[in-house]
């Protein structure tokens, strides 16, 4: 897949020659006081719980899902599944594991969606392009079915549904709305900054080469088989951390069914809006994904009333979301992150137009 | 194995072989647009679904059969039509996988607009075939399954004479081996691949209606896409022939895997096997059976 503007070229763009790198943090230290400092004394519980806790735990799946695809080219139908297995893997350590700090256990269950992730990442040694990404399917079915037949997985409760632990960190409780966000916030934080260094490191600069031609990165001597699985392990383990934060800290109850083909497809769907090989993409993509359904909803019954019930909606929802996706792949390719970035641009004086 | 029930072993091969032409049928509409345009239509299950509940509505307000297949098929062109100018036109010569994504938003919009228009419901679609069970030399086969074969059978060798005595046919296959020196002799592009999504939408409303006699016309009828992937992966995407034998092998193992090994795990995995068979192959043929060549980079 070819695609134009990285994250990179973006980002050099409107530094003019005298702005320091002082300037060029200066937006993201902003958002990170208001993130921490300001949201979660003013924020209701409406926004924590039906917004800004589901839009942590899909934007860090879509940044995990853009390094796999964004970066490295390898398109992945299955991200549902790898979330469910960090899901249900992070609950089952912490259950069976006596004193296991649930952060570990979180970690433990991103690191077992990595495994299951470098498995199903096999094929693409060998498979390209549309052959791949039918075989990651392959993953999105096997995992849910082992999920909802074997029931030790979900401590053998009738339904299949799993209670989420009280959230701990460093001898911490993380409590209601405020506390949970906070949690997710934490981690959604550290881990993509950790994504951020890597794909400036060597490993992320192969993933683009093996993505842009893999021929000529072989040439180089870019390892391009180990490259390929690097990618799908180090993208599952964030999905798989994705969803453990999706089950612990938004749903708090989580069954399989929670993580079918639909949600696989959410994750692509905001990776593509987002804009693909930009983190920051995935954030843009996620906030859309989780707030344009509330705006129409409200849009829905102020317009057309007692017309529009669930159903309609969730129908309206369907056919709007399709188009955005046609609409973005036609107009923006390069996603809302390279929407962002223009209007920036032109709203900052002295720097050229691109 | 001494006391192996071979009957009842045939019985489940045949049912299995004959299930398998039903995947081969949505197959076969997937292999059409692949061929002309490169493009691996998600959408062709949505298409299916949107003919199917089309089909249904158009009887239930006291349309005759005939009168309705002729309606949606009209409706299944239009939309061919109109998926030409507003998606495949503007997104021309981007990279297949760009296609592909937007043909996933293209399932979306028509799964959308088709139950927005015709409601939720569950339909029961009566073709006036009964699904009774008779025997041919002592293994009992479902006249509705034969009737399916039939039907697919019809169809294919409709569709391979089309490609091999019909101008329009002759277009399509200069188009799939050559898109720019089809244009450079003066083939209409726009022409031809409204004309592969028309006829890419006659399949799914056959096999739309095939399948909504067996399942009942419902959302669930678009989910038939994922059992004629792992057919088309292992057959090839771009070969009808592929399709087809795809669709029998995979239709078979299936069912003989859930008859002999389910119940060593369980049951239930028929969601699943039919992609375990189609990767397995694919490591030792990634081209598929009957494919082309291999696909190239993302």
């Amino acid at each position: 897949m070819t695609v134009a503007a990285s994250e990179t070229t973006a980002s050099l763009l409107p530094a003019s020659p005298l702005a320091p790198a002082v300037i060029k943090a200066a937006p993201l230290a902003l958002l990170l006081v208001v993130a921490y400092g300001v949201i979660p004394f003013i924020g209701d519980s409406y926004l924590f719980e039906a917004i800004l806790l589901p839009f942590l735990a899909l934007s860090l799946a879509g940044v995990g899902l853009n390094l796999l695809t964004g970066y490295a080219g390898q398109v992945s139908l299955g991200s549902a599944a790898f979330m469910a297995v960090g899901a249900f893997a992070a609950y089952n350590f912490h259950l069976r594991v006596e004193g296991l700090p649930l952060a570990v256990a979180i970690l433990l269950g991103g690191v077992s969606a990595a495994a299951i992730g470098l498995i199903f990442g096999l094929p693409s040694l060998r498979l390209r392009g549309f052959y791949l990404a039918v075989s990651t399917l392959a993953a999105q079915f096997f995992v849910q079915w082992v999920l909802t037949k074997f029931s030790w997985f979900s401590n053998q409760s009738a339904s299949g549904v799993i209670d989420a632990p009280p959230l701990t960190l460093f001898g911490l409780t993380f409590e209601g709305g405020a506390g949970r966000y906070l949690f997710a916030l934490v981690v959604v934080t550290v881990l993509t900054f950790l994504a951020a260094r890597l794909v400036q490191s060597e490993t992320g600069r192969n993933f683009i080469a093996v993505r842009d031609n893999e021929t000529a990165a072989r040439i180089i001597g870019i390892p391009v088989l180990r490259t390929k699985l690097l990618a799908f392990a180090l993208s599952s383990f964030i999905i798989g951390v994705a969803g453990a934060l999706w089950a612990f800290a938004y749903l708090r109850t989580v069954e399989p069914a929670g993580f079918n083909l639909d949600r696989s497809f959410q994750i692509l769907f905001i990776v593509i809006i987002g804009g693909l090989a930009s983190l920051r993409g995935a954030f843009f993509g996620a906030a859309l994904i989780v707030v344009f359904p509330l705006i129409l909803s409200r849009l829905g019954s102020l317009l057309l009333g007692d017309v529009f019930d669930s159903g309609v909606l969730d129908m309206t929802q369907r056919i709007v979301l399709g188009a955005l996706i046609i609409l973005f792949l036609i107009l923006e390719p390069d996603g809302l992150v390279a929407l962002w970035d223009r209007l920036r641009r032109r709203l900052q004086p002295g720097s050229r137009p691109a | 194995m001494a006391d192996f029930d071979w009957s009842f072993f045939t019985e489940v091969l045949v049912g299995g072989l004959l299930s398998g032409v039903m995947y081969s049928l949505v197959a076969i509409g997937f292999v059409l647009i692949y061929k002309t345009s490169g493009v691996l239509n998600f959408a062709q299950g949505a298409l299916l679904l949107f003919a199917a509940l089309t089909f249904v509505s158009l009887v239930e307000r006291g349309l005759p059969f005939a009168l309705a297949f002729l309606v949606t098929f009209a409706a299944m062109v239009l939309i061919g039509v109109a998926i030409e100018r507003t998606v495949l036109r503007p997104l021309t010569n981007k990279p297949p996988i760009t296609l592909f994504m937007a043909t996933l938003g293209l399932s979306y919009i028509i799964e959308g607009a088709a139950q927005l228009l015709w409601g939720t419901q569950v339909h029961g679609l009566d073709l006036g075939i009964e699904d009774l069970p008779f025997d041919v030399a002592g293994v009992f086969v479902s006249q509705f399954d034969l009737f399916a074969a039939a039907t697919a059978a019809l169809m294919v060798a409709l569709l391979s004479a089309f490609f091999r005595y019909s101008r329009i046919g002759l277009g399509f296959r200069a188009v799939a081996d050559d898109p720019f020196a089809a244009l450079a002799i003066g083939l209409r592009l726009p022409f031809i691949w409204a004309s592969v999504w028309a006829a890419a939408g006659l399949v799914a409303l056959v096999a739309g209606l095939l399948w909504g006699a067996r399942l009942g016309v419902q959302f669930s009828l678009s989910l038939v896409v994922l059992k004629a992937l792992p057919v088309l992966v292992l057959g090839g995407f771009d070969s009808i022939l592929g399709a087809i034998v795809g669709g029998l092998l995979i239709g078979a193992s299936e069912k003989l895997a859930e008859v002999y090994l389910g119940d060593l795990v369980g049951g239930g995995i028929e969601g699943w096997f039919a992609y375990v068979v189609a990767l397995a192959f694919l490591l030792i043929r990634p081209a598929g059976l009957f494919g082309q060549k291999l696909v190239e980079r993302v």
